[in-house]
């Protein structure tokens, strides 16, 4: 207790310097996506004219208007929604059985089927020879090929075996097990119900993937009522400024539209996952943590 | 445990099968997982053979004919293979030595912060870039640097400079890829050492407190040393794809005008393999770069565990 009162000036400077790092590494990080939201609510003329600075300015939702006039962004959230809500199911469940498995010391061969996980991780396919077998199955522009191929994540497996293996008590598995408990019954009743912290952080791993996913997409997808939200973006974000180029009429003011858009864009897309995030913040610490400490 | 008495040499094989039938769930339980990775991931490892072939997808993989090493002599002898290679090189290596020094220096300022709400804050806002998606990013980039409505023009103009397209030129390219990137994953990857230095032994502070060592010692002898296994890890981990630059971001920031520096091995292949349809020389270039990674990785674990106790095996 009395060490406390002996804070030394040594000590004050100290806290001082890391308080003002901290603040650093704060501003430096939250600057850009500030800057990009209160541009895409203010007059484009205004972002352009650096008056927008700290708070925005001539407020307008025009851009959000223009953004969600338009009907490939409703397809590609549509499609992107149904992918990340469909696979992340998919993925987790997949995932957590498999690792539950994994994590089961008396299993028989654990140890070559884990060799057959983790070589996957070093070594692959590449793009044609994997391109080739999907579309050997058919599934080039359907939707099964943006959830299927790399629905498992054996990084995420290994973390949440480990998370089973150092938060399942060994002792809770055999009294159940005396009881007559089988390896489902115990799962879905004893073990998962201990492990909702790793469910939650692998659930948000495989969300971002679903949501972001604009690679598989690019190349197994061509159907544009197929393609996800980053596709949209892209197109649009990379062609907005050509068709706004080819209208005569009121040239400039368009093309500060389409400035405008482009924040909105940004904003509009990225948002979902912000909002989601942080409610899961609290369980990084819990399981990514405690999963890495004892593993 | 009731056998353990029983001499295991006659016991063995029975007891093996006694047990797999034992675990029956736990195999139905790895099943969905395991069908998938075959499908998608050992099924393609057996196609990595059209690189030896002229594979044509009218005669399959059986009917192409094997033609040994020719693809690969055709991309060491390509005039463009020394620029992808060493591109590739370089941008990897960029990341890696400048990405590495951030999320060290981050945890060790979060693990000094006092108040915890501060901290978190911290933690919560600079984990946030790493859940935007590459389209954003690029995104950004091409808005903030944009020449004719971009931020940078708005300084351009303030300092009467003529604006650049910032985006396209070769000299910047590998800069903005590396910082954004740092800019991206900085916090996120704070994580894991974050991780390390929570569980240091609260006992080796006292010690050193009271042998009178101040905060900044504190952190230098007892901090540091406890994240360099973790540290050495990951440069591991990452040395093992030195050869595999992101296809992803690359690909959005490419402009004809920076494909001097921005052209890598994956975008290469991209384009050999999906546009041009050369599947068999475009699976050679992939092929080529998993060795190489192959080899970084254990090149680089063989130099870990020679110099220090820390490595992958």
């Amino acid at each position: 207790m009395f060490k406390r009162m002996q804070r030394t000036n040594e000590d004050i400077a100290f806290d001082i310097l890391f308080n003002v790092l901290g603040f650093i590494a704060l501003f430096i990080t939250f600057y850009p996506m500030y800057f990009v939201v209160v541009a895409s609510f203010s007059d484009p003329r205004l972002v352009l004219a650096g008056k927008t600075f700290i708070l925005p300015r001539g407020i307008t939702l025009e851009g959000y208007r223009l953004v969600f006039d338009d009907p490939r962004v409703w397809t590609g959230l549509r499609n992107t929604l149904g992918y990340t809500l469909g696979g992340t199911a998919f993925s987790l469940l997949a995932t957590m059985l498999a690792a539950y498995a994994l994590s089961r010391r008396e299993l028989p061969f654990r140890g070559i089927v884990m060799l057959f996980f983790t070589v996957t991780m070093f070594f692959s396919g590449g793009l044609i020879p994997t391109y080739l077998v999907i579309s050997g199955l058919g599934m080039l522009n359907t939707y099964w090929v943006m959830v299927l191929p790399g629905a498992v994540s054996v990084y995420n497996m290994i973390i949440m075996r480990t998370f089973f293996t150092t938060n399942i008590p060994e002792e809770l598995f055999e009294s159940a097990r005396l009881d007559g408990c089988s390896y489902t019954t115990f799962f879905f009743r004893i073990g998962l119900p201990l492990c909702k912290a790793i469910i939650a952080v692998i659930s948000l791993y495989y969300a971002v993937g679903y949501w972001n996913e604009y690679y598989k997409a690019l190349i197994y997808i061509s159907d544009a009522e197929k393609t996800t939200l980053q596709m949209v973006l892209r197109n649009i974000l990379l062609s907005t400024q050509e068709s706004a180029d080819q209208s005569g009429m009121d040239y400039s003011s368009r093309l500060m539209t389409a400035e405008q858009i482009k924040y909105a864009l940004i904003v509009a897309s990225t948002l979902p996952i912000m909002l989601v995030y942080p409610f899961l913040q609290k369980f990084f610490a819990k399981g990514v943590m405690l999963g890495s400490i004892k593993g | 445990m009731t056998g353990s008495k029983q001499p295991p040499v006659f016991r063995h094989k029975k007891k093996t099968w006694l047990r797999v039938r034992q675990c029956w769930e736990l195999y139905l339980f790895l099943l969905p997982a395991v069908a998938l990775v075959f499908i998608f991931s050992y099924i393609p490892m057996y196609g990595i053979s059209i690189a030896f072939k002229n594979y044509k997808p009218s005669t399959g993989y059986a009917g192409s004919e094997w033609v040994g090493l020719m693809h690969f002599i055709r991309l060491f002898t390509l005039p463009k293979f020394k620029v992808i290679v060493s591109n590739t090189f370089i941008i990897s290596f960029m990341s890696i030595v400048l990405g590495f020094p951030f999320p060290v220096m981050l945890s060790l300022i979060l693990n000094q912060l006092r108040s915890e709400r501060y901290k978190r804050i911290i933690q919560t806002v600079t984990y946030m870039p790493h859940f935007i998606s590459t389209v954003v990013i690029v995104s950004m980039l091409t808005v903030f640097l944009s020449t004719k409505y971009g931020i940078y023009r708005y300084f351009c103009d303030l300092m009467g400079a003529q604006p650049v397209n910032l985006m396209g030129s070769t000299t910047l390219f590998r800069w903005l890829y590396v910082f954004s990137g740092i800019w991206q994953h900085t916090g996120w990857n704070t994580i894991i050492y974050l991780a390390a230095l929570s569980s240091i032994d609260v006992g080796l502070y006292e010690a050193a407190t009271i042998d009178g060592a101040n905060r900044w010692q504190r952190m230098v002898h007892i901090d540091i040393p406890s994240i360099v296994p973790t540290m050495i890890i990951l440069i591991i981990l990452d040395s093992g794809s030195v050869l595999s630059v992101g296809f992803e971001k690359i690909f959005l920031m490419q402009k004809p005008s920076n494909e001097a520096v921005s052209e890598v091995i994956s975008t290469y292949t991209y384009k050999m393999g999906l546009q041009s349809m050369q599947y068999s020389f475009s699976t050679a270039v992939n092929l080529m770069n998993t060795l190489v990674n192959f080899v970084m990785l254990f090149l680089v674990n063989y130099i870990a565990r020679k110099t220090s106790e820390y490595s992958l095996w």
